[in-house]
């Protein structure tokens, strides 16, 4: 028996010793924050761990608010929001933060209705549908934009996302810019107050209820529409042609946006030809000095590898690149990080 | 003989706790057990009150009577909310006693033996089910056929009814009381089981001594004899039915407004954090927020009290829960 014990404990000795070994080698760096770039930085932090092995990446997708609250009080070493922090927030900070954007995404407008016809929508008419002033699907301003189009005399059912997203502050932050009504009346947020409509949470909530319902309107993120087959509206940009959403389509609208330097920014409405008008970018949020110098300097390794390498391969899982000439600005902005 | 009967009706007074160390340190022990279930329900109000102070601060009482929820303009009122929570918990009632408590009869009173140990064990199983998968299989397939079926069909019998007008979309507070109704039968046929089992059999054997049937002896005997008991399983479903999120926030369309008819959309106040804490950027958004688990709880701690007057007015013998 003794024997027996003897053996457990050394046991127990050199297992505990060998854990702490591996895990001195490989440093650990935690992030957290936004939902939605949640499977492009997965692979990410994968494809890294092949170029350097001595740095692992935990990431947990708790929300924008959540990141840029963790980012606020240094639990992790470094945040992401698929929305940009506000000055209020920022002021919070200990030091000053960096937005880092990594990639970028688009809301569809999708729908349910008989004979699933494709349908051309523009700013106007989707704003004042979600106002609740065009109520049915035969209205005149929607005939108008639709000649040839079969539209039923259904009554237009809106849903909406119940949980705060950043795929609401993007659809929220578009009806701001081409409707004053929209901007007086509701303003822009992750959480706001719909004039009408049924609330689902998630994009599986708002896609569930559109698919069951006939004559259901309702906005879901381009890859999750894609992946899950739903039909989606062109819809009209600021230079007057009707855009189908695509990944092409949301890189020339990020390259026609107005960037300003802090990179906070907003891409709705662009002027581009072939620009996509409702799409977002995601940030990532560091502290411009870094407190601890390895880890900094891995950081950074990494920030640079994902604005070069990781950019190549975002289009893989459907997510719009940086245009070039955004990559630019923001590797000089990286080469500010101290550590 | 008489003396041993006479010790066994009259036993001797046991030692005082309090001799001995291990006595003292058990009933200690449990003692602090006891307080600190107590000290964890103060300290749970505290923080939530001390989370909630900016939004206390800049509403007051506004804040439970005010029906508009803002958060870009940052106005804050909880009356939809808790019109949702009191609605769908009250449905929810209504659907699952009559239903709970004629399981547990069936249970108790009239089931053949062999079929007795088998029910119990699906409606335990009904109870491991968890939240969230009950508001998958409720947004998939009970709303399709609540708006396909029962509704429409609610609508042409009793339409004039004012709670049975307006648009039917499928989700609404109707559906949201019919999944909590499905999440606390397990509960309050349990302990409504328990309470009806441990009915003396003497009782039902008086009945049937003055000439009851079956259904009368059930009645008089054990439903009666058993309804405080009966009412405390009822308050413990209740309980649940307040505080349930995750089923009730898919199928109930996360709209805050209060109308008459049941096939709108409703909201409540657990759906309501469960939605919006995570991505709440702004201090008075969080405290908002906070406030509305501040309600909730007091909720709860005043449909209790209520509940508790009530019983004392049903004051009579009968059996207390065992819980």
């Amino acid at each position: 028996m003794n024997m027996k014990k003897l053996i457990l404990t050394l046991l127990a000795g050199v297992s505990l010793l060998a854990v702490h070994t591996i895990a001195q080698a490989q440093m650990l760096i935690n992030g957290a924050g936004a939902t939605f770039p949640y499977p492009i930085y997965s692979k990410w932090f994968d494809e890294y761990a092949k170029v350097d092995p001595s740095v692992r990446f935990n990431y947990q997708s708790i929300g924008s608010g959540g990141g840029q609250k963790q980012i606020t009080a240094e639990t992790v070493d470094f945040g992401a929001s698929d929305g940009p922090m506000s000055d209020e927030n920022l002021a919070k900070a200990p030091g000053k933060i960096l937005h880092i954007p990594t990639v970028a995404g688009a809301d569809v407008i999708t729908y349910n209705l008989p004979g699933n016809p494709k349908l051309k929508l523009d700013g106007e008419a989707i704003a004042n549908i979600f106002l609740g002033k065009i109520t049915k699907w035969n209205d005149a301003k929607i005939a108008a934009l639709n000649p040839g189009a079969a539209l039923p005399d259904l009554p237009i059912v809106v849903v909406h996302r119940s949980d705060g997203s950043g795929t609401t502050y993007i659809f929220v932050d578009y009806l701001s810019s081409i409707s004053p009504e929209w901007a007086n009346s509701v303003g822009k947020g992750t959480s706001v107050k719909w004039p009408v409509g049924l609330g689902g949470k998630g994009n599986e909530g708002v896609a569930g209820q559109v698919k069951q319902l006939s004559g259901a309107i309702g906005y879901v993120e381009l890859i999750y529409a894609k992946q899950n087959e739903m039909p989606y509206a062109d819809v009209k940009n600021a230079a007057g042609n009707f855009i189908t959403p695509s990944i092409a389509s949301v890189t020339e609208a990020l390259a026609t946006a107005k960037i300003p330097d802090d990179f906070r920014f907003s891409m709705v409405n662009p002027p581009g030809e072939k620009a996509y008008p409702i799409a977002g970018t995601t940030w990532l949020l560091v502290y411009e000095k870094q407190k601890d110098p390895t880890k900094g300097r891995k950081l950074v390794e990494f920030l640079n590898w994902a604005m070069t390498h990781g950019e190549s391969i975002a289009s893989s899982l459907d997510y719009a690149p940086l245009p070039d000439s955004v990559q630019q600005r923001v590797l000089e902005r990286i080469k500010t990080i101290k550590y | 003989m008489v003396s041993e009967a006479a010790t066994l009706l009259n036993p001797p007074r046991m030692q005082s706790a309090g001799s001995g160390f291990g006595d003292r340190a058990f009933r200690w022990l449990t003692l602090l057990m006891a307080v600190s279930v107590f000290a964890l329900i103060v300290l749970i109000g505290y923080e939530l009150a001390q989370g909630s102070h900016l939004a206390l601060h800049k509403f007051g009482w506004r804040f439970l009577a005010g029906s508009d929820w803002d958060p870009v303009n940052e106005v804050f009122g909880a009356l939809p909310f808790i019109f949702g929570t009191l609605v769908s918990s009250f449905i929810a009632l209504a659907i699952a006693v009559p239903i709970s408590i004629a399981t547990a009869v069936y249970l108790t009173e009239l089931a053949p033996l062999w079929l007795r140990q088998p029910l119990v064990m699906f409606i335990e199983l009904l109870a491991a089910v968890p939240s969230v998968i009950l508001g998958l299989w409720g947004i998939f397939v009970m709303v399709p056929w609540l708006r396909s079926h029962l509704f429409p069909w609610l609508q042409s019998t009793l339409g004039f009814l004012p709670f049975f007008k307006g648009a039917i979309y499928g989700v609404s507070l109707l559906a949201g009381g019919i999944i909590v109704a499905i999440m606390i039968v397990p509960i309050i046929t349990s302990v409504s089981r328990e309470i009806l089992r441990s009915v003396p059999n003497l009782q039902r054997e008086a009945a049937y001594a003055l000439g009851a049937t079956r259904w009368e002896v059930t009645r008089i005997a054990v439903l009666s004899y058993a309804k405080k008991g009966l009412f405390g399983a009822v308050i413990l479903g209740l309980g649940r039915a307040l505080g349930e999120t995750m089923a009730v926030t898919m199928v109930i369309g996360n709209t805050p407004q209060i109308v008459a008819s049941l096939f709108a959309p409703g909201y409540t106040l657990a759906s309501v954090i469960a939605n919006e804490f995570t991505e709440a950027t702004t201090d008075m958004y969080l405290s908002a927020l906070f406030e509305i688990g501040l309600v909730l709880l007091g909720v709860t701690v005043l449909v209790n009290a209520l509940a508790q007057l009530l019983l004392k007015t049903f004051a009579g013998p009968g059996v207390k829960p065992q819980h």
